[in-house]
Parts: structure tokens; sequence; C-alpha cells
């Protein structure tokens, strides 16, 4: 390996600012000027806007938003008060808590963006102190910009990404984590307070329990079978389409690689149409007078058993195709000495498969496994479309009998509860069993391939 | 000798058929779907296979209903869906090959970041959302390209399975000539990455087409179906109606099925791509 190899004699930033000259020293205080006393302008121009910027900000707007973060608003309630300054009485509408909490997260964000680029202008600063220590040559200011094309572009290629993934994830889920504690639901909507892990116990042992963990166990055993039925199935399909002697393998595998393409709004809302009690399919049974009368698949006078049943064959028919396609990949790559070796020795296709083929499929295929898992445990599509949680269960609160916990969020949210923070601690239970099942996962493959 | 290879010619029917049987039972609902969408009906609901009474009138209804101007949704979905290609192409390329390609003291920790961030369920992070471009008043078309964009630095882990797999060895020959990394990146990672740029778009265009959920939440405060896209509009066709007869079943079937042929086949095209991302990754556990 070719590497540069260039380890820059260290110094402490204490020494950089006991040793410095005047712009170093003035640099701690105000940023960039030590940049501007080696003539790089750019970067200087950057670190003493930021900081002018930040500084403004921060006394007009930001520590109010910190303070008020405190309490969520001072009014928790619509009340009439009386104006001395007009000497009437008017009403004051209670402080809007959500914007209050949105604007407090990003005031933080905004103070530890701030630290980091303090951090960033004290280590330029650092970096020529130590240049004009040891004589060596201090970066130009085009030689700065060169370098955001060469031993910096990463940090060029990746400012405007990082600003998406900030804005658009790291910011909503920072905002629901804390929603999680506070007491923000139906009762109150506009105003709500900081409550801490109050509407963890609704959840884990007060009215939300009842619902919580049946829910809980269904979206376990759904997520197993999810996984294991298309995996196992699509690994067989994939062995039956690879198998000597069929011809057109490629039309057979698109075949069945169309119904994964078609959209999941499309495909499974009109298979909520197809396995009606009214449905084609109802209507197909009874024609081949395999019943008698209509089956109620997935409507409301289902039985939670045969809804379940049904939504389990149904995502078996979505998930099998693309487990197939994975697998297909996988088997052409296979070696064959060992399949060899097997039949030689007398094995016949059944002991190739479960002896050979299947664990070395099951050994590549680990990771995009726990993957799957994961993805099932958060399938709303499949759950959301075709049965939208029927047959409803009178036991839950706000779910139904093949609601998983991730669409159990979605009505607590969207549906008539409205109970936020008790979705929001949903979702932060969500991410503790996947990242507990990754976890795991990872380690006893690890384990299984140093074995 | 004989019976031996007669055997094999059973055992090679018999496969035919158990394959011929499944892919029958595989499509026969993609089947029905499309007869429905041929078939006469008033009653919102499609009860038999095969219909009693072919018509045209739901593809010429779906493109003249007044109440849900398909036309709009295919322009709108159209546009968010080429902004949203071009933008988080260029942004999950950059960052997949970033990661990959270059070494740097935070990529350990963003790698670790992303897949925390992944495990969190998606809705979480909606009502947020929408209170964020409610703040910023933009809950509209705009808005929702900007949530699709996002997300984009994030999706890098299919492109750096691939970015993985070419030889470092090419890099430091040109390193060795004099090239800057970012020279690198445009004359050698770029090109040689076609295909995965080629899946990278894909993808990012074909997502507005299929999203109900984030588009629902963002477009439906607005009330006015012409804002709508596809997915969303066509999503709430049926839903308004769930339950109830409603008489633009038949056009929403029709209108489903238009914009499904142009998805499966791109989906169709994409397939390998896609399986050479997974198993790539796959290989590195």
């Amino acid at each position: 390996m070719f590497r540069k190899k260039h380890v820059a004699p260290k110094a402490t930033y204490r020494e950089t600012f006991k040793k410095g000259d005047g712009a170093t020293k003035l640099s701690f205080f105000l940023m960039g000027s030590n940049a501007f006393a080696n003539k790089q302008w750019v970067k200087g121009i950057v670190f003493l806007l930021s900081e002018i910027i930040f500084f403004v900000w921060f006394f007009m707007s930001g520590i109010p938003a910190l303070k008020l973060l405190s309490n969520l608003g001072p009014d928790k309630t619509k009340r009439v008060v009386y104006d001395a300054s007009q000497g009437v009485y008017v009403t004051k509408q209670p402080s809007n808590s959500v914007l209050i909490l949105l604007f407090g997260i990003l005031a933080i964000f905004m103070c530890i963006a701030f630290i980091w680029i303090y951090y960033l202008n004290l280590r330029s600063t650092r970096n020529n102190y130590i240049a004009k220590r040891d004589g060596d040559h201090i970066a130009t200011n085009m030689e700065e910009l060169k370098s955001l094309f060469d031993s910096r572009l990463h940090s060029t290629l990746m400012t405007i990404p990082l600003l998406g993934i900030l804005f658009f994830t790291v910011l909503p889920t920072v905002f629901m984590i804390s929603m999680a504690f506070t007491n923000y639901d139906r009762q109150h909507p506009i105003a709500f307070s900081w409550t801490g892990f109050q509407a963890f116990g609704n959840v884990l042992s007060g009215d939300l329990a009842g619902t919580f963990f049946p829910v809980l166990g269904w979206t376990l055993i759904w997520a197993v079978a999810a996984t294991a039925t298309t995996f196992f199935f699509g690994v067989l399909l994939a062995m039956l389409i690879e198998s000597k002697g069929i011809k057109h393998k490629g039309f057979w595998r698109t075949v069945f690689v169309i119904v994964w393409a078609v959209p999941q709004f499309v495909s499974l809302l009109m298979m909520a149409q197809f396995l009606d009690y009214q449905g084609a399919l109802n209507n197909i049974l009874m024609n081949l007078h395999l019943i008698s009368s209509p089956i109620h698949f997935i409507d409301n006078q289902a039985s939670p058993l045969v809804a379940r049943i049904t939504v389990i064959i149904v995502n078996m028919w979505i998930g099998i195709p693309v487990s197939m396609l994975v697998s297909t990949a996988i088997i052409q790559n296979l070696p064959q000495d060992q399949i060899e070796a097997a039949r030689i020795d007398g094995a016949n296709a059944a002991q190739i498969f479960r002896s050979i083929t299947f664990p070395q499929i099951l050994f590549v295929m680990a990771p995009s496994l726990i993957q799957q898992f994961i993805g099932n445990i958060n399938n709303f599509n499949v759950i959301f479309l075709l049965t939208g949680g029927a047959p409803m269960n009178s036991k839950y609160n706000g779910a139904g009998s093949t609601d998983l916990l991730v669409t159990w969020l979605y009505n607590l949210t969207f549906g008539q509860e409205q109970r936020y923070n008790a979705s929001a601690v949903l979702g932060i239970l969500i991410f503790v069993i996947s990242a507990v099942v990754s976890l795991l996962a990872y380690r006893r493959t690890n384990a299984f391939k140093e074995g | 000798m004989k019976s031996y290879s007669a055997q094999r010619r059973l055992s090679l029917i018999g496969r035919y058929i158990l394959l011929t049987i499944l892919a029958i039972l595989w499509i026969l609902p993609i089947v029905w779907i499309i007869l429905a969408s041929f078939s006469y009906n008033d009653t919102g609901f499609v009860s038999t296979f095969w219909p009693d009474k072919f018509t045209l009138q739901n593809y010429i209804g779906i493109f003249t209903n007044p109440q849900y101007p398909f036309g709009n949704w295919i322009i709108n979905t159209l546009a968010i869906s080429l902004a949203s290609m071009v933008i988080s192409t260029f942004l999950t390329i950059s960052v997949a090959y970033v990661l990959s390609r270059l070494r740097f003291a935070f990529r350990k920790p963003f790698l670790q970041i992303a897949l925390v961030l992944g495990m969190f369920p998606g809705f979480m992070a909606m009502i947020a959302l929408y209170y964020i471009l409610k703040g910023l008043n933009m809950l509209n078309l705009f808005g929702l390209l900007l949530v699709y964009v996002g997300g984009a630095g994030l999706g890098f882990y299919v492109a750096k399975g691939f970015f993985d797999t070419i030889p470092r060895a090419i890099d430091e020959a040109a390193e060795i000539d004099g090239a800057t990394n970012w020279q690198v990146f445009l004359h050698i990672g770029l090109p040689l990455s076609k295909p995965m740029i080629v899946y990278t778009a894909l993808t990012a265009f074909i997502a507005p087409w299929t999203d109900f959920i984030f588009s629902g939440i963002i477009l439906s405060t607005s009330g006015n179906a012409k804002d709508y896209t596809i997915a969303y509009g066509l999503y709430n066709m049926v839903h308004t109606a769930k339950g109830n007869a409603t008489a633009y079943f038949a056009q929403f079937v029709a209108g489903c099925v238009i914009i499904a042929i142009p998805i499966t086949i791109l989906f169709v095209f994409m397939q390998k791509f896609y399986v050479n991302g997974i198993t790539a990754g796959a290989d590195k556990g």
C-alpha cells in the first residue's frame, strides 16, 4: 500500500496559545484572525462571518429559544388576562409547544455546530502555528482552496448530503425522541410539558400495556414467519428454476419478478379487493365448489387467526420473488466441487440440499436476512394496505388483530387516538428491538465465521 | 440405463408442471388487475375473475375525470421524480464514493450513525417533518422534493458495496501519476460506476411514483387535488371511500395499470443491479 504518511510534530492548544503571536492568541476569541494574518482570506472570512452570525443569532433568538425549551412554553391553557397597558381583558392563547420544542432543538444544533466550527478554527490555528514554529511552508489561500478537491475532497462532497441528513433525518428523530418525554396527546394538543418517563409507563404498564404486549408478540411472530417463509421458499424456487433441464430460466424468473415490481400500493390494495368477502377469490372458489359459502379472509368479521395466516401468505406472494432473485445469484456462484464430491459419494438431491447448498446460502445471506427481519418488523405496507389492522380487536386500544407495532404507531398519531407521545415511545421501543436483534445476530454471525 | 433416463424425464416433467402451477398462482392476481381495468363496472366492486363486459371506458374516464385530475398527477410526479433523480443520484453516489474510497477521521462514526439512524422507523420522523415544512411554509410539492432528497445521503449502501469491489490499484496508479482525489473521482470513479449510477437514478426516479404515505401527509393539507402526486392521488381515490361502493373504482384500477406498467418494466430492468448490490454487501458481512 502506497500511503503518504506524514505525522505533524505535535503542539498542544495550550502551547499554541502561550507561545503564539498576537493574531494566534486573538484567534481563540476572534475566529479567523490567525487565518487573516497568514493571508488565508477565504478561510478567515468564513470563520469570522460564522462567529458574527452565530452571536447575533444567539442573543436575538437563541437564548429565548433555549429558555423556552426548559418548560415548553409558559401558558398551558387558554385563559383571559387583564392587559394593563390597554386596560382591557384579552384572551391569551396557549403557547405552541411543538414549535417551541422544534426551535429549541434547532438552537441546540446551532450551538453544537458553532462549537464544531470553533474547534476547526483552533485546529487550523494550531497547524499554522506549528508550521511557523518549524519553519515549514504555510498553505496559501489558493492551496487551501485546492485542498478541498484533493486531501479534503470528502468534506466537499459530504457537506450537502450531511446537511440533508441533519435536517431531514437527525432533527426529526431527535424531535420525536424528545416527544416521548412529554404529555403531547389529545388532552394537550397545543401546549404540553415535560413529564419524564410517564409515557413509557403508560405503554409498558399503563392503559396501553394491554395492547402493547400482544401487538409486540404478533409483530415478532410475523417478522419471524415472514422472513423464514420468504427465505426458505425463495431458495427452493430459485433451485427449481436453476435445476438442470429447465429451459428459458430468464423467462420463468421474470414471471415471478413482475409481482415484486408492481408498486405495492397497487398490488396490495387490489389484493385486498381480490380477497374480499364478495371478491374474486371467493367467487372462484365457490364456482369450483371448493367452498359452500364465502370466507372472511381479511375483513372485520374474519377470525384473527385466518387474517394473520392470510397476511403471511400474501406476504409470501410479494416476498418470495425477491428472495428467489437474491438466492439465484448466490446459487450460480456456489462452488461446485463440494456438490460434486457429495454426488460421487452417493448423496441424493435432498441430502445435498440439506447438508451443502442450504447451509452455504444461509451463510452468505445471513446479513441480508437480518436486514429483512428488521424490515419485516417495520413492514408497514403489507399490513396497512391489505388489512388496515382488521379484524378490529375490542380488547386493544386503537389496534386490530393484524396490526404491527409500526401500524399501531401510525394509528396512534394519525387516527382518532392522537397519542403522539405514546407513538414516539413506540418508535423508540421499535428502535431498541431492531438494535438488539441486529447486535445479537451480527455477533452470532461473526462468531460463526471465525469458527 | 433406459429406466434412468426415463426417470430423469419424469422428474423434468414434474418440475415443469410444478413451475407452471406456481407461475400461474403468482401471476393470476396480476392478470386479474389488468382484466378488472377493462371491465364494465358501476358497482365500485369487481367480484368476478373474468369481466362480464369489456370496455375502454375506464381508461377514457380516468383522464377526463374532473374530480381526480389524473393528468396533473402525472405531470407533478414526473417533475418531482426527475428533479429528485438528478439531485439524489449526485448525493448518493458522492457519499458512497467518499465512504468507500477515501479515508478520513469522521468515516467510521458516520457509518455507525447511519446504521443507528436506519433503525428508527421512518414514520417517527414524519410528524416532525410535517411541522418543519409547515414552519417553512412548504407543505407543497417542493417540500416533498426536499424530503425525498434529504434522505439521499443515507441510501448509500448498495452503491458503496459496488465501489468496494473496484480495485484500489486503479486509484493508486492515477495518484502516483499526480492526479488529485477530485480528478480520480471525476475521471475514474464516475466512469467505472455507470451501472451503479443508472441503478441509483432509477431507484430515485421510481420512489415518488410508489410513495403514498409521505406525499399524503405533506400534500393532503392543501386539499387541492391538482397538487397531488400520482400514488397519493390514486390511493386517495379509493381510500376516502373504502368500504362503500365507489363509482370510480374501475377508473382507479385503470389508473393503477397505466402507472404500474412503466414502473414494472423499469424494475425488471433493474433487478440485476439490485441483486449484485445485495450479494456484494453480503460478502463482507
